[in-house]
């Protein structure tokens, strides 16, 4: 059967890995080509870009790091942020990137998923959904998770799918950078509502936590940043964290 | 050198980057005298059984593809495995390339489309040159698979039912996954197909 993903996200501004926390102070961590190439020989699974640079030169130097990405890394790459019109989708596709995630600009225009799942395949758009708690229900986030839009983040990703979203990268802002573990109640209540892949994100500080959103959710992959970045954890321990807990995982072997 | 065979489905940069790790020179290429010259054919290919077909019946290159299949070692990659066989029903019903016997059909399983993710092989026969991927994990991404002969299936992987993941008929193979996407497992499969032909 087909084993959940354990993913590394990079954030990547102006050419550098960074991180926030709560989607506000960055630091900066390393070289993303290289730090790509280093998970996917420890065992990740998928590796994901956010690009969170403000400018068209940081975007240009997006998609030169995915270039090189693409020749040293053997594992699938999604790249998202800043991705607003269908050209962009195909200038990150045609640099070498899997997938392409889409943020704001699928909430402002629901038709791009139309238009790039139809272009490109509905198993390379991934509709990246942050979302945040309100007293009546979950609402869609954007700019970074710090706008309501007022949007049930619940009836959008039923919406994306039936546009043509191929996976839904599902952060809780509400958890982000906390590190107490994945929004299981969010999580649970989207991978409920689709039928497609959901990718939880947000909240890890853990192994464990991965298998408790494997577990309690049915969710088909769960990403993290700074256990890894920051080298508490390797790819390899959660995995054996999660392997010896009977969650179905792929390790790799001798190869 | 190894032609892999460009029709515009796809990025295919991958493939050949794949084949170059492992030391060999490619081209990405639909020229039919680069093809001839080839030492090995590579079929890649994402999207639509119906839009790759008329993408190469654009090109002129069924009749140059299935004439390369009888002669070298011929490999079918995702899309490009499928379209090995004798017809497929994405996006209405199209004729394939009709070098393996079967069809494309979407897949019946009562788990969500598209099968995407890293599934763990099963390989049939103790002499298959695949044996040592046996329960190995590979990245798959399809919505169809094919249905054909059991002994054209030489490794499935089961997703509610049974997909077939490499089919084998002779020099002529097909992967339904994507090796180049399969770390160093996938790269090793790659080799087994380059040895077997040596």
């Amino acid at each position: 059967m087909i084993a959940k993903r354990v993913i590394p996200c990079l954030d990547v501004k102006d050419g550098k890995v960074v991180k926030g926390t709560n989607f506000v102070s960055l630091r900066k961590l390393g070289d993303p080509v290289q730090m790509a190439a280093d998970y996917s020989r420890g065992g990740a699974d998928e590796i994901i870009f956010l690009d969170i640079s403000a400018t068209n030169e940081g975007r240009n130097t997006m998609t030169d790091i995915v270039k090189k990405t693409a020749e040293t890394v053997f594992v699938p790459f999604t790249v998202g942020g800043g991705v607003k019109t269908i050209d962009d989708v195909s200038r990150l596709l045609k640099a070498g990137a899997d997938k392409v995630g889409i943020n704001s600009a699928a909430v402002s225009n629901p038709e791009l998923i139309t238009e790039a799942s139809a272009r490109f395949g509905s198993q390379c758009i991934v509709i990246a959904v942050d979302a945040k708690r309100y007293a009546d229900g979950w609402h869609v986030m954007t700019h970074g998770g710090t706008m309501d839009t007022g949007i049930d983040a619940l009836q959008w990703v039923k919406t994306a799918e039936q546009k043509g979203a191929g996976e839904i990268l599902l952060t809780s802002v509400d958890t982000d950078g906390v590190k107490h573990g994945f929004d299981l109640s969010l999580t649970k209540a989207v991978v409920d509502a689709v039928r497609i892949p959901v990718i939880a994100s947000g909240g890890c500080g853990s192994p464990e936590h991965f298998t408790e959103v494997y577990k309690q959710t049915g969710v088909s992959a769960a990403l993290a940043a700074s256990i890894f970045h920051q080298g508490t954890f390797s790819i390899k321990e959660v995995k054996q964290s999660c392997a010896g807990q009977g969650v179905n995982i792929r390790e790799p072997g001798f190869f | 050198m190894i032609a892999i065979v460009d029709y515009g489905m796809g990025n295919v940069a991958s493939v050949s980057t794949a084949f170059k790790r492992l030391g060999y020179e490619t081209a990405i290429t639909d020229d039919k005298q680069m093809l001839h010259n080839a030492t090995h054919i590579v079929l890649p290919g994402v999207g639509s059984f119906h839009a790759a077909m008329a993408e190469i019946g654009g090109r002129d290159l069924k009749k140059t593809l299935q004439k390369l299949s009888e002669t070298k070692p011929f490999l079918g990659i995702c899309l490009g495995m499928q379209l090995l066989f004798t017809e497929g029903f994405e996006g209405g019903f199209s004729h394939g390339l009709d070098i393996l016997p079967g069809s494309v059909e979407r897949m019946e399983t009562d788990y969500i489309l598209p099968h995407i993710g890293w599934n763990a092989l099963a390989i049939r026969g103790e002499t298959n040159p695949f044996k040592r991927f046996e329960n190995e994990h590979v990245y798959f991404v399809h919505t169809f698979a094919a249905n054909t002969e059991d002994k054209f299936i030489a490794a499935t992987a089961d997703y509610g039912v049974s997909v077939p993941a490499i089919v084998k008929k002779d020099n002529i193979y097909g992967i339904q996954f994507h090796p180049e996407k399969s770390g160093e497992v996938g790269i090793q499969i790659l080799k087994t197909f380059l040895q077997e032909e040596l």
